[in-house]
């Protein structure tokens, strides 16, 4: 065993340390069994970065578009995916409700803007600008943050919610610095110099936008599940469970709660970089509230906690909204079904836009899934656990409520 | 500051008072706890032990009165907190001076970008005021600034604490519970562990060790992947003295411990209360209801009623003063 000094006033003299009896007190224990998790990760992108493509050449996706369409589908699928697996950070993992997450997306886009665009005159490299749009959309999420230290649940909710407004509202209205409602445009294209073969970025090469987001998602992915069974994924896993009893057990809950903000908003940030790279344009009207809205409601039936289905949740999400609502159009179209007369009201299925319908469908399959399967399609263990509550613990739950332990912070 | 320090108390009240509004919870309370012992902190509903309790933790600020804890004054009313954005401000001050300084001078430049830098300096230097991390209490107590400790504070000074009402992480294992009692032990810090370095991976090596031996050492060996909440009680309140334990405290505080529990379960928590004491030497202050329990394993028990200290002594002699018996029995009962 590796004796840590345990530090400061309180640790006495010569005596031996607790933990030192305690070895003299019992045998030793069993050893810590390491896991391959980051190799994992890295074979599994690599096996979706080859899978993913060859799939669509297959039927019946192949008869939906060609395959540039569809890994140009995929490269947008990432920027989701990569605010998703962010989001859980917060809300998955530290239990934070955080109802304007856009905010850090659309920090993380304007800080591209500023950095490689003729607005600015400045030109640093895409490769350059993705830890400092993740730095900036860090320093935002923790100034952000602060204020909110004491509040949980809806307050949170409420005041984050407000953030996710103001700060598109701040760049709408900021027009001197951010030209207003017209955005920044022209911002530089990425470049790998030659490199992968892949061919350089444009508006009709979608693969080297698919690559890139594919290696930002497997690295930003590596990082978050290690900290995930580290000291620091505990820490908010218990502030998320009891936030009295982790202070107790000697979290400092303001530096976590902190943290978890600041990790969350720079992978957000990394989305935003890498989002207005392949835009190419930045303006305030892409970071509303359905962004903040979509990401969570990834994360939710995704299964919050679970780094993998979240990451899952959001692409399946994605491609159902983008691609399966737009051959769902084509299907019923094709039909040929007779429209329907109710009284005042024609119906005519074949002629309904199921894309203008995305916002009541998400609605729809929230409220089934919270009905059904409240923990989301892949839940993590623990979320299971906490939403298939045994029915004589609720109430024992009850029972022990009472007010002798139920002080503020 | 302390008037006189005694090296054989591990906790030291000086007349705590805790006002709740107008409501006197814990009234000019003054308490020791020597090396070593087991101290009792025993009184009707009400009486204001809870509270006590909470204020040693940290969790209430006092309003009146001083803690020391292993000669150290750690929760006390605040002093010169008025002088502390003095220390935020330093650095930014500085800069601000330079910049107006390279402005008057004629460097521009120089001047614009240190203006940036005081307004970006002011940021940190309020993020670590709210932290409160070691070093900065450190440095400002130097001045004779001083905040009471926050619970995580008391926990890195070495003061493990249990709920009355069992408070543990309800859907983390019985291994990961344990392992967040550990959190002020550890260091690894986010980069440790997001680029896996040795150190994070040595520290939870030895983490996942001792989080076993915690374990079975409360007598709960095989259990380290149930869920917490799926335990049975009596398994949950020793759950909750091994997450206590592996904070590594000097001082233990039990909140009521057996309540709750059947005759054997009482007598196993009162084995394993003396147990902590004998082989891991662990200070132990405990609160309880039930007198077999007070009796049997403590050295010393002070009796509190309406938030006033009104006996102290060796279990035996409370239990023969006729004020204790009037707090909890009634007036006639003493004189019969």
């Amino acid at each position: 065993m590796t004796g840590h000094p345990t530090t400061g006033p309180a640790t006495g003299g010569t005596k031996p340390g607790i933990r030192q009896r305690l070895s003299r007190a019992m045998s030793p224990g069993t050893a810590f069994s390491a896991r391959h998790q980051s190799l994992t990760t890295v074979v599994t992108f690599a096996a979706i970065g080859i899978l993913l493509p060859v799939i669509v050449l297959l039927p019946p996706f192949s008869g939906f578009g060609t395959q540039n369409d569809w890994v140009g589908g995929f490269a947008d699928a990432g920027i989701f995916v990569l605010l998703a697996i962010g989001l859980n950070v917060v809300v998955g993992w530290a239990g934070l409700l955080d109802l304007g997450y856009a905010a850090f997306f659309a920090i993380g886009s304007y800080t591209y803007a500023y950095g490689a665009s003729p607005f600015t005159g400045l030109h640093i490299p895409f490769w350059f600008m993705l830890p400092i749009g993740a730095f900036v959309a860090a320093s935002f999420g923790i100034m952000l943050g602060a204020p909110t230290l004491r509040l949980r649940g809806d307050y949170l909710a409420i005041v984050t919610l407000g953030f996710g407004e103001i700060v598109p509202a701040v760049f709408l209205n900021a027009s001197t610095l951010t030209n207003g409602t017209n955005g920044i445009v022209g911002l530089d294209q990425p470049s790998f110099g030659r490199l992968f073969g892949v061919g350089d970025f444009g508006f009709t090469n979608p693969w080297p936008y698919f690559v890139t987001i594919l290696g930002i998602i497997a690295v930003a992915f590596m990082l978050l599940s290690r900290l995930e069974n580290s000291r620091l994924g505990r820490a908010w896993v218990a502030i998320r469970e009891d936030e009295l009893a982790a202070a107790s057990m000697g979290i400092n809950t303001v530096t976590t709660k902190l943290l978890a903000f600041a990790i969350g908003a720079s992978t957000a940030g990394l989305a935003g970089v890498y989002s207005a790279s392949k835009l190419s344009i930045v303006s305030p009207d892409q970071f509303n509230f359905t962004v903040s809205f979509t990401v969570l409601a990834m994360v939710v039936l995704g299964g919050m906690g679970n780094i993998w289905g979240v990451a899952a949740g959001a692409f399946l999400i994605f491609e159902l909204q983008s691609q399966g609502l737009k051959q769902l159009n084509t299907f019923i179209g094709g039909l040929g079904l007779p429209a329907f007369n109710l009284g005042p009201i024609t119906v005519d299925l074949a002629t309904i836009n199921f894309l203008n319908y995305q916002y009541l469908l998400y609605g729809l399959a929230l409220v089934l899934m919270m009905l059904l399967r409240p923990e989301g399609l892949f839940p993590s263990r623990r979320r299971r656990r906490e939403l298939h509550e045994l029915p004589d613990e609720a109430e024992r739950g009850n029972v022990e409520l009472s007010e002798a332990d139920e002080v503020e912070l | 500051m302390s008037s006189e320090q005694r090296p054989d108390l591990v906790l030291d009240a000086r007349s705590v008072t805790k006002r709740f509004g107008g409501l006197v919870a814990v009234r000019s309370v003054d308490f020791t706890i020597p090396f070593g012992s087991i101290v009792s902190l025993i009184g009707p509903n009400g009486a204001g032990k809870t509270t006590f309790f909470n204020v040693i933790a940290g969790v209430y600020e006092l309003s009146d009165g001083e803690i020391l804890f292993n000669g150290e004054t750690v929760i006390a009313r605040p002093r010169r907190t008025w002088a502390e954005p003095i220390y935020w401000f330093v650095v930014p001050t500085i800069l601000l001076i330079l910049a107006v300084a390279a402005l008057l001078a004629g460097i521009g430049i120089i001047g614009h970008l240190l203006f940036l830098a005081t307004l970006l300096a002011i940021i940190p230097a309020l993020l670590v005021a709210l932290t409160r991390p070691r070093w900065y209490v450190r440095m400002i107590g130097r001045t004779g600034i001083f905040r009471s400790s926050r619970p995580n504070e008391m926990v890195s000074l070495g003061i493990g604490r249990t709920f009355q009402n069992i408070r543990l992480f309800g859907n983390m294992s019985v291994l990961e519970n344990v392992m967040v009692g550990m959190h002020s032990r550890m260091h690894a810090n986010l980069l440790d562990a997001a680029l896996r370095l040795d150190r994070h991976k040595r520290e939870e090596e030895a983490a996942v060790n001792d989080a076993r031996k915690w374990i079975s050492y409360v007598g709960m060996a095989g259990y380290e992947n149930e869920a917490a909440r799926n335990l049975p009680y009596g398994y949950q309140r020793r759950l909750e003295i091994a997450r206590a334990l592996a904070s590594e405290p000097k001082l233990l505080l039990l909140d009521e411990p057996t309540a709750g529990m059947n005759p054997v379960e009482t007598r196993e928590m009162t084995g394993l209360i003396a147990r902590v004491r004998k082989d891991l030497g662990v200070t132990i202050l405990l609160i309880e209801h039930d007198m077999e329990v007070v009796m049997g394993v403590s050295d010393r028990v002070t009796v509190l009623d309406h938030g006033e200290k009104i006996a102290e002594g060796s279990p035996d002699e409370v239990r023969a003063n006729p004020q204790v018996i009037e707090a909890y029995l009634g007036r006639g009962a003493a004189s019969a």
